[in-house]
């Protein structure tokens, strides 16, 4: 078996005096492999043979990303702005000042409605739990949500709308046993290299599966396709309703198992029936032959595998799209069973587990906000006030928490391992934001990243490489990573700061005690293993001792819904259910009225087009996305040599018949400008679609010492985009903005 | 018949309540998912008052004069801030209410007169109107603590 490994300049295997087990914090594969450390640093990685989800292989960010946290601008100790300057300061001074503050805005009714958490996901799970504790039970404030609201927002909402609760039903085996695999919106190739390695394997093995990608650039994954749809941007429902419609026109249904485990056949017969390959290649721009094609490729096999990620989850209607792959597997009964498997998949390595503990906008334990009986649950294990939880509306998504420290509503910010003012739509206003003299930032990271710089207390936070936690990936396996080596100086793990500030406020239950009696990631392991106890997410046969040198471990066994028996029953479900077009709540009464006996639901709606489209004035559409070589915002890629090297700066990519009117050749600086900011960036001429530009989001600003563009060439890609975002899953719109281009001249 | 004065007023209604979401949106713009959304609606209320039209017109023929007072005014304008969007949801609210039971109303004389054609677009509309009462208290439900305990 091959086990990638990389060591550092003139360090030999026989050098290492440990190896440590770990996991990717890079990307959301899950990927395990094994630190080497020597003289307490860090001098290298090695793929775990072992491990179920990568068995030795690395993607490239891991080969080389560890670098990276040894970079000489490492943050260790905290910060504090003091006339106008960041300054370093002791940790005490850091955390007196959010807590001098957070008790100020307590004092009175409503203090809660002061407070926004904002995270990530690229923490482990035991800090998340914690997070989903003091606010919830804590604070009592509703307004806690991550960047996952960015990146998997819609995996969620659409598994919860369809099975009622969240938690993928596939298992990434499926690989190995499908005959057909069909790809949503996901360059798989650029975002989970392992997951790519083990398909191509597939591909150039005996009994190839047969490939259809959805895409509008031709990426590594579309080149392999059987068939592949550059459907326009904005336009993913049109083109899923036209593929349900040619599976039921041409009898491609399982129709015992819809009859069975579905509901809602009929309203969606109906509302597709007028989506002809005709009408799709109108409005996707897509070839009514490979709308034809590709629906029989999919109606035809016998054991289908879909993947889904931000080609559907950053775009128009996502939740609706995303949901009909939902209902594709379910008309074909390929749900459940070898081959026959359903990636929602994550954009981040710990994502899962914000949706898992609530760190984000949802309740701990794939529980429902409005329903009595799970806010007793958790009332009753944190030994609280059902009253104290907020449960009169959903969670606020993150969207809505920047908008209310807009408003001067939210007093006090706190960001953990993100960087807002670089990943969030329309960058102007997010600074504009961040920068009011109202709003006390807290950001905690690794490097003085942009949103770092525009902060009033910086908390140094240690590496994944430098604590020990779980984190869980789409096909729901658990890894344990273990602290490797010390952080640099004074940086602490995440959840020490945490642990420490929920201390500080003195936190206590109804009885008195306090509220947070776990002091480490295992006995916050073992803490949230209860919270989880009887929910889809249950932990209970997980143990750091399991973990260890093992596989992974799965939650939930290896595939869910094997009896086709789904978790919509209204005592269990997570949700009772959302309107596809505005997001409107279903209430309790209604839900049950439904009588959904554990049967899926085949929700869909029309096509509308995006709430921005081209016109005389911006002709272009302007999609976003990524590159393998970079995560996020390059907050440790962007330090690691060979990732540099690799992709150093930020490109536009154009269709040859656009770069040709435009004037523009390979290398050529073009300006974009959108109705809210622009960018500036050098030419690739690619095979994206004619009339569709692309420009990966990565590149900020913080390699020129500053937050935003400061007078220099704008480059980052979240100058463009909109304030907008789908009414389900509340995921903002990435993928679609009008632009005009105009050349710079000569790059 | 009487039914062209409710079609009258159902027809106006609609058409307020188009206008009504066009200016709630635009002046909570800020408020971006209000700002798409009732644009869209909005949208949805003018498809509704086009497909009343040819009703009005056929019943309109033979109706007698109007009756007094047959129109209500619900909204007089928007205003600011976290309460008065919450104002102006309620208002719209209000207003999709009416349109609501108008096209119960409605639907009823379409049995009444064996009008398929009429309670094939009530079945529809009334659906929609039914989904925008939904949103609205959604949106307001979530709105309303931050707005009312906790906005300066």
């Amino acid at each position: 078996m091959r086990a990638d490994m990389h060591l550092a300049e003139g360090v030999d295997e026989a050098d290492v005096e440990r190896w440590v087990q770990s996991a990717s914090t890079l990307h959301s594969n899950g990927d395990g492999f094994d630190l080497a450390v020597k003289d307490g640093r860090l001098v290298g990685v090695r793929g775990r043979v072992v491990d179920r989800v990568n068995r030795g292989r690395l993607d490239p960010k891991d080969v080389y990303g560890w670098e990276g946290l040894a970079s000489p601008d490492r943050l260790t100790r905290p910060l504090v702005r003091r006339g106008g300057e960041l300054v370093e300061t002791d940790w005490d001074t850091a955390m007196g000042l959010i807590v001098d503050r957070s008790k100020e805005l307590l004092q009175g009714p409503g203090g809660w409605g002061r407070f926004g958490f904002y995270t990530t996901g690229q923490l482990f799970l035991e800090e998340y739990y914690t997070l989903a504790v003091i606010g919830k039970a804590g604070i009592g404030t509703p307004h806690m949500d991550g960047n996952t609201r960015l990146c998997t927002a819609t995996a969620g909402a659409a598994l919860k709308q369809s099975f009622g609760t969240d938690g993928q039903p596939g298992s990434y085996a499926d690989v190995d046993h499908c005959d057909t695999i069909a790809l949503w919106g996901h360059n798989v190739a650029e975002t989970q290299t392992v997951l790519w390695m083990r398909m191509l394997d597939r591909l150039a093995g005996p009994d190839r599966p047969r490939l259809v990608v959805a895409d509008p650039r031709l990426t590594p994954v579309a080149r392999e396709a059987d068939v592949h749809l550059p459907v326009r941007p904005g336009t993913n429902l049109a083109l899923m309703n036209g593929v349900l419609r040619e599976l039921i026109a041409n009898g491609w249904v399982d129709e015992d198992y819809v009859g069975e485990h579905t509901l809602g056949f009929d309203e969606l017969r109906s509302t597709v029936e007028a989506y002809t390959p005709e009408r799709v290649e109108e409005i996707c721009g897509v070839d009514a032959g490979a709308v034809r094609e590709a629906a029989r490729i999919l109606g035809t096999a016998e054991r289908l595998l879909s993947t889904v990620l931000q080609g559907f989850y950053q775009s128009n209607q996502a939740t609706a799209a995303a949901c009909q792959v939902n209902n594709l597997h379910l008309l074909r009964g390929m749900i459940g069973r070898p081959g026959a498997g359903l990636y929602q998949m994550n954009g981040q390595p710990s994502a899962q587990n914000t949706r898992e503990t609530g760190a984000d906008g949802d309740l701990p334990g794939f529980r429902n906000w409005d329903n009595q009986e799970h806010i007793r649950q958790l009332a009753e294990l944190w030994k609280v006030d059902p009253m104290t939880i907020p449960h009169w509306a959903p969670p606020s998504h993150a969207m809505q928490v920047f908008r209310q420290a807009e408003l001067g509503s939210i007093k006090l910010l706190w960001i953990s391992a993100t960087n807002p003012a670089v990943s969030l739509p329309e960058l102007a206003r997010v600074r504009s934001i961040l920068e009011s003299e109202e709003l006390l930032v807290v950001v905690q990271d690794l490097f003085l990243t942009e949103t770092a710089m525009l902060a009033d207390v910086v908390l140094a936070c240690a590496s994944s490489a430098e604590k020990t936690g779980t984190l869980t990936n789409a096909d729901r396996t658990v890894h344990l990573c273990e602290r490797a080596v010390d952080p640099p100086g004074e940086a602490r793990a995440d959840l020490d700061i945490f642990l420490d500030y929920a201390r500080r406020m003195d936190f206590r239950d109804r009885d008195g005690e306090p509220l947070i009696e776990w002091h480490d990631p295992e006995s916050t392991f073992e803490a949230w293993k209860e919270c989880s106890r009887g929910r889809p997410c249950d932990y209970t046969h997980i143990t750091y001792d399991l973990l260890r040198d093992s596989p992974g471990i799965q939650w939930g066994g290896e595939r869910l819904y094997t009896d086709g028996r789904f978790n919509t029953n209204p005592d269990y479900a997570e949700t009772f259910g959302q309107d596809l077009g505005t997001g409107a709540t279903n209430t309790e009464v209604e839900y049950r009225a439904k009588q959904p006996n554990g049967r899926a639901f085949l929700w869909t709606t029309e096509y509308e087009p995006s709430p921005e489209v081209p016109d005389d004035e911006r002709p272009l559409l302007l999609t976003t996305g990524r590159t393998v070589y970079h995560f996020h915002t390059r907050t440790r890629t962007g330090r690691t040599p060979e990732l540099v090297a690799a992709a150093p700066d930020v490109w536009v990519e154009v269709n040859a018949e656009d770069a040709n009117r435009l004037g523009v050749g390979e290398g050529d600086v073009l300006r974009l400008e959108s109705a809210r900011g622009a960018v500036e960036a050098p030419v690739r001429v690619t095979g994206v679609r004619a009339g569709t530009v692309f420009v990966p989001f990565h590149y900020g600003y913080w390699d020129r010492d500053a937050a935003g563009p400061d007078g220099a060439p704008p480059r980052a890609a979240n100058e463009l985009t909109i304030t907008a975002w789908d009414p389900v899953s509340k995921q903002p719109l990435f993928k679609v903005a009008a632009v005009r281009a105009t050349a710079k001249g000569e790059g | 018949m009487q039914l062209a004065h409710y079609l009258g007023l159902l027809h106006r209604s609609q058409e307020t309540l188009g206008q009504a979401f066009r200016e709630v949106g635009e002046a909570h713009r800020d408020e971006h998912d209000v700002f798409h959304q009732c644009r869209r609606l909005a949208r949805q209320c003018d498809r509704h008052a086009e497909s009343l039209a040819p009703f009005a017109e056929h019943y309109g023929e033979d109706a007698p004069a109007e009756p007094d007072r047959l129109h209500a005014t619900l909204f007089e304008g928007t205003r600011e801030g976290p309460l008065g969007l919450l104002r102006d949801l309620h208002d719209l609210y209000l207003m999709a209410s009416e349109c609501d039971m108008a096209w119960t109303l409605v639907g009823q004389a379409a049995q009444g007169a064996r009008d398929t054609d009429l309670l094939e677009v009530v079945q529809a509309c009334e659906g929609e109107t039914a989904t925008q009462l939904k949103w609205l208290k959604s949106r307001l439900m979530e709105a309303a603590p931050q707005a009312l305990v906790v906005a300066e």
